[in-house]
């Protein structure tokens, strides 16, 4: 028999256990308890230490604004520590450690920091760790030393080391309305939103629908409120315009009424069904927004009030009602409004003795003291709790008399002999999503919060959020609120009549009680008052400030419970009123949300693989896949026992001598048609397109607007108004987007059409001394010979019956031509080439031979073009047309980007015969120690067949008159250093003879 | 945010690509104004409220569309083409093909 169930009663299932266990120690609880309700059950008070102090923290409250019992959440390696015990529900293996203690909860050796209460104020680490040294125990080396001992003492849980394996998912989810809370004014919103046909959502974040009807002890309707809300989610379940969303977190509201939420799937079971995700991520766009998200009671700020024993008010009485927990048996209640008495008239009607509720205020209403007779409870008016008492758990408390307009305590301390303290400063509307979605709250002077503004075309308020604090006045707001959501159309259901004592639960104007000892504001972070106070007294007088100095809200609970307080006590210091001071504005999330439901399914690579049509080929015949962007292609075709390096410089070499062929495929094609095709191709690169005749190719250069080099490529003339052009395979995304914006926006009356054509076409570059031969023994249909495809020329033909378009171009250097097929026909055009191309020796090569030969030829590719060269830089004057503008072409020539002392490109050779690396530095002065100077950097580099030379293309300052320098290369990181010599970027064939054949 | 692209309806705004100020003018492709190109490249409004944009539906029709926003409120009032009323010469008349 646990010790503080009652006997009956509440919503939980006794007649079925649950094992547990917490700290290594083993409980029982039931069905619908939280581990907080089930260890309060069994007489649990202690459930963590604190943040800073290590002081022995208990339960505060009974949902999502727990401060105090957090606690870390075992499953197999995995751990998830700052959960709140009081939303984690029970099952069996449940397995649970608290935090922040050391060796153990009940005994924990960081309870020494309590004695360093002074220095460990606000503002401890900015004062002691941060700036110069000046003195041994100062300054930032000062916080080197102690960081890993502090890093052990301070903070919350610790996260866990090992990857999480839980699976999470993500849910579209589209509505009219959205209703957050189901307390008595969410379900009648979504009552009457669905009752005149909209499409409704409701999300709560407990299990239980229902909210305060499960706990209220009311009547609605006539029946026992948890009764009647049991038979509201019942009646909407059974719609089919209606989903419910229970243990659903709605915790962000963005633009266009666009909402997160975080359903906690299978957090609550030990085992999830087939397919069940841990977590499942929602957004949902609602047609409006119905917040019925209640109010949060606020605790009162006195010496000692952290203690474990001290509660909320409502949450004990949630407790006792709900889940038949008392959470003590001699209560005391300390209130600065009417609404605790009903909470301690619940308790006493659970089954516990209320010692005395002791009121900030002279006065009591009549209402008030009708209750508090019924709960055969004394009431101390005009009286303070000014000190609390024990350990572990609360032995008694100390009450003094308060003036509550001055805010002064006088006279005697009085002890009282108690085990429970039910504490109530007051509610405060939960407006956080409204505040997320723009709106300013306003203070109410007679509620002491901040309420909802009035409402917008996107969302209103009702119930407690909207400041419709009774349960009549809720179940009428949220009536209101389901009409005018689902479009106002229908006439209103009747509203239930509430039964129950109507209050008036405007609290006195107090918030702290100021008796000297720790009184804290943050119980998370151990703020107290007196931090509030030192932060204003060294100037930190904006919120904002206040927040970031103190820490004050930025716990994982954000400031539920210590907004509102930590706001009024800075009022109070500066002699202004809490509105003057602002309240900051909340931001998403409304409570903590894993990473793995944002990240859901889309976690490790999960990039799009692009692959060319010859991809199986390249892999069954031996080749090294290399990922390039999206593409993988092909990085080497190693034989049996050869090296990379080995590799490259057989295929390149073989491709010099005899022939080679690579895969272009991923080469971006555009095909550019319209009237006005050569017209726009003239804007849009630097040289002449519409002079191109019919079956011809040309080199293209584009620039940005802003003059730089952006991209290059051949562009194949195939009819009077049909282009094909060609891009780099790492810019066909940017050149086609730069394409669609200049025919949209700036050029709209240009006859262009546009159409990526990349996946459409495979690409075959075959080149070599025996390229033309190998040709000519497979292609039919046209002849090949350099008098029907001369150089830049293009044919039509076929390949083993398959239809091509070759054209005679080279990148390699070599007489080279590429070879397009429809994709579908890549790989047979591919094996026939080989086959072809067999008795000629002919070899497929990879991205490093391609690499190499386009060094040693000094072609510019994306290394180059790096959005900081300009034609120029990259010796590609001739390019750039004098006879018409393009884009770039009034930008290019700025000062500047014509200067000699540009980086510009060159050839490098290593003189010690050493490999080069892309990255390295060019220096003059070579200084291992402290290497300086850059004169510019290697782009690409690679051991040289023909030249038999280590060789990379480099970017020098002023390197176009540099030719036959000595320099040096200096590379640290990869500890290379050694003589260079720059020459030009042309290694190889600069006349082009070997290409013109 | 949703933006209601004229071809695909509303869609979210994963689906579109920011594409800049639209309220800048491109010199005429003649001009050889320094100062207006360098206003063109460069200069962009930034205003805190109604703001006209260039957005693409790159996840979608890929056309460019002239959209004004709020940029206080992300609030959408007006889209459209970009480009749109502009005069194109009409399309060259083709020869019938022949019937083989």
């Amino acid at each position: 028999m646990s010790p503080r169930r009652t006997a009956s009663g509440g919503l939980i299932d006794r007649s079925r256990s649950i094992r547990f266990s917490f700290d290594g120690d083993f409980y029982t609880g039931h069905p619908g308890d939280t581990l907080a309700s089930a260890l309060l059950a069994q007489g649990v008070t202690l459930f963590g230490r604190s943040f800073k102090y290590h002081r022995p923290r208990g339960v505060l409250t009974a949902g999502v604004d727990e401060p105090n019992a957090l606690v870390t959440v075992l499953r197999g390696d995995a751990r998830e520590p700052n959960i709140p015990a009081t939303m984690l529900e029970i099952y069996d293996g449940l397995t649970v450690v608290s935090q922040n203690r050391f060796p153990s909860l009940a005994f924990d050796v960081g309870a020494v920091n309590q004695l360093g209460g002074k220095i460990l104020g606000a503002g401890f680490y900015y004062k002691t760790f941060m700036g110069p040294v000046f003195g041994p125990l100062k300054g930032t080396r000062f916080w080197m030393f102690c960081e890993h001992f502090i890093r052990r003492a301070a903070g919350l849980g610790r996260a866990g080391k090992v990857a999480d394996p839980s699976r999470y998912e993500r849910m579209n989810a589209f509505c009219d309305v959205l209703v957050v809370g189901s307390g008595p004014a969410g379900l009648m919103a979504a009552k009457q939103a669905a009752s005149s046909g909209a499409r409704v959502v409701l999300a709560d974040l407990e299990p239980r629908l229902g909210g305060s009807a499960n706990w209220s002890g009311e009547s609605i309707d006539g029946t026992a409120a948890a009764e009647w809300a049991a038979a509201t989610v019942a009646e909407l379940k059974a719609r089919p315009n209606v989903r419910l969303l229970p243990r659903t977190t709605v915790w962000g509201y963005y633009d266009d009424n666009t909402l997160s939420a975080l359903e906690r799937v299978t957090d609550h079971k030990r085992t999830a069904r087939k397919g069940e995700p841990r977590q499942r991520h929602w957004t949902i766009r609602a047609g409006r927004v119905v917040l019925a998200t209640g109010a949060f009671e606020r605790p009162m700020v006195f010496p000692g009030n952290d203690r474990p024993g001290v509660m909320l008010a409502a949450s004990a009485a949630r407790y006792a009602t709900e889940f038949g927990v008392l959470p003590g048996g001699k209560i005391a209640v300390f209130a600065n409004n009417d609404g605790a008495y009903r909470s301690a008239l619940a308790l006493r009607e659970a089954g516990t003795s209320i010692v005395a509720i002791v009121d900030v205020r002279a006065e009591v209403s009549t209402a008030a003291r009708e209750l508090a007779t019924k709960a055969k409870a004394e009431i101390l008016a005009g009286q303070a709790v000014v000190a609390t008492e024990g350990g572990k758990t609360l032995s008694g408390i100390k009450v003094q008399t308060f003036d509550a307009a001055t805010g002064v305590v006088r006279g005697d301390a009085r002890s009282i002999d108690v085990d429970f303290l039910a504490v109530s400063g007051g509610w405060s509307p939960i407006i956080h999503l409204a505040s997320q979605a723009g709106a300013r709250a306003v203070w109410d002077e007679k509620a002491q919060a901040f309420m909802l503004p009035p409402a917008t075309e996107r969302w209103t308020g009702a119930g407690a959020c909207a400041g419709e604090f009774s349960t009549g006045e809720a179940l009428a707001g949220g009536a209101a609120a389901g009409s005018w959501a689902a479009g106002g159309a229908s006439a209103t259901d009747p509203v239930p009549e509430a039964g129950g004592a109507v209050l008036d639960i405007a609290p006195a104007p107090v918030f702290e009680i100021p008796a000297g000892g720790k009184a804290f504001v943050d119980f998370q972070h151990d703020v107290t008052a007196d931090d509030v106070r030192l932060a204003h007294r060294e100037g930190f007088i904006s919120v904002e400030h206040l927040k970031r100095y103190t820490t004050l809200g930025m716990a994982t609970d954000q400031g539920k419970t210590s907004n509102i307080p930590g706001l009024a006590i800075m009022a109070n210091a500066l002699g202004k009123q809490i509105p003057e001071v602002g309240t900051t504005r909340f931001r998403p999330p409304f409570a903590p949300v894993s990473v793995g439901s944002l990240a859901a399914e889309r976690y490790g690579d999960i990039r799009p693989e692009r692959l060319t049509p010859m991809h199986d080929w390249h892999v069954d015949n031996g080749a090294t896949m290399y990922s390039a962007g999206l593409w993988h292609r092909p990085m080497i075709y190693a034989r049996p026992g050869e090296t990379v390096d080995q590799a490259y410089v057989r295929e390149a070499r073989t491709t010099r001598e005899k022939a080679g062929i690579v895969d272009v495929s991923t080469l971006g094609k555009i095909a550019v048609q319209g009237p006005d095709a050569g017209d726009f191709l003239d804007r849009v690169y630097t040289n002449m397109f519409s002079t191109l005749p019919v079956g011809k190719a040309r080199y293209g250069l584009m620039l940005r607007e802003d003059g730089f080099a952006m991209d290059d490529g051949t562009t194949w003339r195939l009819a009077e108004d049909d282009f094909l052009m060609t891009t780099t395979t790492a810019n066909a995304g940017k050149v086609m987007q730069h394409l669609e914006y200049l025919l949209d926006v700036v050029w709209p009356e240009l006859r262009v059409h546009l159409t990526s054509v990349t996946d459409q076409w495979a690409g075959a570059a075959i080149g070599g001394p025996r390229a033309r031969e190998i040709l000519a023994a497979c292609v039919t249909g046209t002849a090949v010979d350099n008098e029907t495809l001369p150089f830049m020329g293009i044919v039509h033909g076929e390949i083993a019956g398959a239809p091509v378009v070759i054209c005679r171009l080279s990148f390699s250097g070599e007489m080279a031509f590429e070879v397009y097929s429809g994709a579908g026909h890549g790989t047979h055009v591919w094996q026939a080439l080989m086959k072809a191309g067999k008795p000629f020796g002919l070899v497929p090569y990879g991205l490093e031979a391609l690499g190499t030969m386009r060094i040693e030829k000094g072609h510019v590719t994306g290394a180059e073009i790096d959005g900081r060269t300009t034609a120029r830089d990259l010796h590609l004057d001739w390019i750039l047309s004098k006879k018409k503008p393009f884009v770039g072409s009034m930008m290019m020539d700025r000062e500047g980007m014509t200067s000699s002392d540009r980086l510009q490109l060159v050839g490098i050779i290593a003189l010690d015969n050493r490999p080069l690396n892309g990255g390295a530095h060019i220096v003059e002065r070579l200084d291992r120690e402290t290497p300086r100077d850059s004169i510019g950097h290697i782009t690409a580099a690679c051991y040289s067949p023909v030249l038999r030379k280590h060789i990379a293309l480099a970017l020098v300052r002023g390197g176009k008159s540099r030719h036959g320098d000595r320099a040096y290369v200096s590379d640290p990181l990869r500890d290379r250093f050694g003589a260079v010599e720059i020459v030009s970027h042309h290694f190889y064939d600069p006349e082009g003879k070997r290409l013109h054949g | 945010m949703i933006i209601t692209c004229p071809y695909c309806g509303p869609r979210d705004l994963s689906e579109f690509a920011y594409q800049g100020d639209g309220n800048r003018k491109r010199p005429d492709q003649a001009s050889t104004s320094q100062k207006a190109w360098n206003a063109y490249v460069y200069d962009r409004l930034n205003p805190a409220g109604e703001h006209n944009e260039i957005w693409q539906h790159a996840g979608g029709c890929r056309r460019h569309l002239a959209v004004t926003r709020n940029t206080l409120t992300h609030a959408i009032s007006k889209v459209g083409f970009a480009g749109a009323g502009a005069t194109r010469k009409p399309a060259p008349r083709r020869k019938p093909r022949q019937k083989s």
